[in-house]
């Protein structure tokens, strides 16, 4: 596999984050909906809780990619990513139930219920963006514009993710089925990004 | 030269305003608007009678209206049909409503029956406030009002393990419908708080392609029940029942026994008798709506 292809699927795979990230956002004021409501403070909850863990997960990738980068490294991260996206579909209910009965106030409730469902799972996901500049970064005089492109097709990704999974997914498919999509779909391209790049990394090694 | 032009854009706005006023006059005068966290709320006065709007620019968006001279009578045919429950059920001693609007139904039914508990929820203070201003909307010791979302004042209602004989389901409007409070899982909760005669009426849509999904959903949960809608079918009436539907028959008679009742209310009960359906006029294999399936507002 030559390095334009594997920058190539880097963005792929950025793009693919930034579009589950949204995706989920979104489905979690569905998920939500039924225990606390839909009332405005809900996606202040989501909005809050999501921003913060992309905000670790920032940091956390960063600081990941300083030791032995490799497509091996980055492709745990996906794989770990679509793990831990499963709960939301599998445990959310007793999850939920058990918030809704402890906690009376909504606000706090959903804001508990929020942490719960989505902390690790988007600080996980928020690990890719950072990581992927490393990956793609040659020289100091192109990060700039390498930092700016992987913004923007992973930000165009969330858009798109955004738009389809609100105007398209709900109306044809469940809830628990759009989430374990997304979980598949991360576990398969972070496979995609350890094995397909497999032989590449012995080649080059052989010429070493 | 600054000021000529600035007194005579003056003027000119003052001829525009001048114009609008005039126009708007001739047809309704917009006594309060305010923008809430949900919604643009209007109340406007158009002659005698004074509506509560959601929305400037739709027709549709009247969510309540009452006559200033005759309070009691009830305007709109909606709020009428929803007596059918008197029919159903005729001594409810809790009543809980869902969706206050200007708070009409709450007041029609306590003037009926003075001494039973209504429980109104509605998840808009503003509106609640905009019911007790400007349209009488009474609150006391027999009647509360909870400004929470009806889904978590259901979900807490079962929890404490309350009862209703009637609840009402009114938290829809044109422009948007919370999604949640159509679900097959909400409306187990419904039946769920309802005592062992209750009945749930439900203001639903009847011009939609959601008309097929919401009675294939209800009946999905309910079994058989009734529709009742007014011949202009604007409006249709879900009426259901814990224990299944009572007998038409049972209804007919407490029509003629209650009509005298509801006559100040400008309710002919015996007229809504007849508007009382029970066909399935949906078809077989409708999809049904859950928690997990319930785009509701992309199906309109």
């Amino acid at each position: 596999m030559p390095a334009s292809a594997i920058n190539l699927l880097v963005y792929l795979l950025a793009f693919t984050s930034g579009f589950s990230i949204m995706g989920i956002e979104l489905l979690a004021g569905r998920i939500l909906a039924p225990y606390f409501g839909s009332s405005v403070h809900i996606w202040g909850s989501i909005i809050t809780v999501f921003m913060l863990s992309l905000s670790i997960g920032y940091l956390l990738g960063g600081k990941y990619s300083t030791h032995n980068a490799s497509l091996t490294r980055y492709g745990t991260i996906f794989i770990i990513a679509g793990i831990t996206v499963t709960p939301v579909a599998l445990f959310a209910e007793p999850i939920m139930e058990f918030i809704f009965t402890a906690i009376e106030d909504s606000r706090y409730g959903s804001l508990l219920a929020s942490m719960a469902l989505f902390f690790i799972p988007t600080i996980i996901l928020g690990m890719i963006s950072p990581y992927s500049v490393r990956l793609l970064v040659t020289s100091k005089e192109e990060s700039g514009q390498v930092a700016g492109k992987l913004y923007f097709v992973s930000t165009l990704g969330s858009a798109l993710g955004t738009i389809m999974t609100s105007f398209y997914f709900v109306l044809w498919f469940e809830v628990n089925a759009i989430i374990l999509s997304y979980c598949t779909i991360l576990v398969v391209l972070g496979l995609c990004a350890i094995f397909l790049t497999k032989p590449l990394n012995q080649l080059e090694r052989a010429h070493a | 030269m600054l000021n000529k032009v600035s007194s005579l854009a003056v003027q000119f706005s003052a001829a525009i305003a001048l114009t609008i006023t005039c126009a708007s006059s001739v047809s309704a005068k917009v006594i309060h608007s305010e923008r809430s966290l949900y919604r643009n709320i209007i109340v406007e006065d158009k002659k005698d009678i004074r509506c509560l709007k959601f929305t400037v620019k739709r027709n549709t968006s009247n969510q309540s209206c009452m006559s200033k001279s005759n309070p009691q009578k009830l305007i709109f045919s909606y709020t009428k049909l929803l007596f059918a429950g008197l029919l159903a059920q005729p001594e409810p001693e809790r009543v809980l409503i869902i969706g206050l609007g200007g708070g009409t139904i709450s007041n029609t039914l306590h003037q009926l029956f003075p001494d039973i508990t209504i429980d109104n929820v509605e998840i808009d203070p503003a509106v609640v406030k905009v019911a007790k201003e400007y349209f009488a909307y009474l609150e006391n010791d027999k009647i509360q009002t909870i400004a929470r979302d009806g889904r978590i004042f259901v979900k807490r209602a079962l929890v404490k393990k309350q009862q209703y004989d009637w609840i009402i389901l009114d938290a829809f409007n044109g422009d948007y419908i919370p999604e949640h409070l159509m679900t097959r899982e909400f409306l187990q909760e419904v039946k769920a708080l309802l005592s062992e005669q209750g009945i749930v009426l439900a203001n639903t849509f009847s011009i939609s392609r959601l008309y097929d999904y919401e009675s294939a959903t209800y009946h999905d949960v309910f079994g058989d029940f009734y529709n009742v809608s007014n011949e202009n079918g604007g409006n249709r009436i879900i009426l259901a029942g814990k224990n299944g539907r009572p007998a038409r028959a049972t209804m007919t008679t407490r029509a003629s026994q209650l009509k005298a009742m509801l006559t100040p209310f400008g309710v002919d009960l015996e007229h809504v008798n007849r508007q009382i359906s029970e066909r399935k006029d949906w078809p077989e294999n409708t999809r049904i709506l859950t928690d997990q399936y319930s785009p509701a507002n992309l199906l309109k």
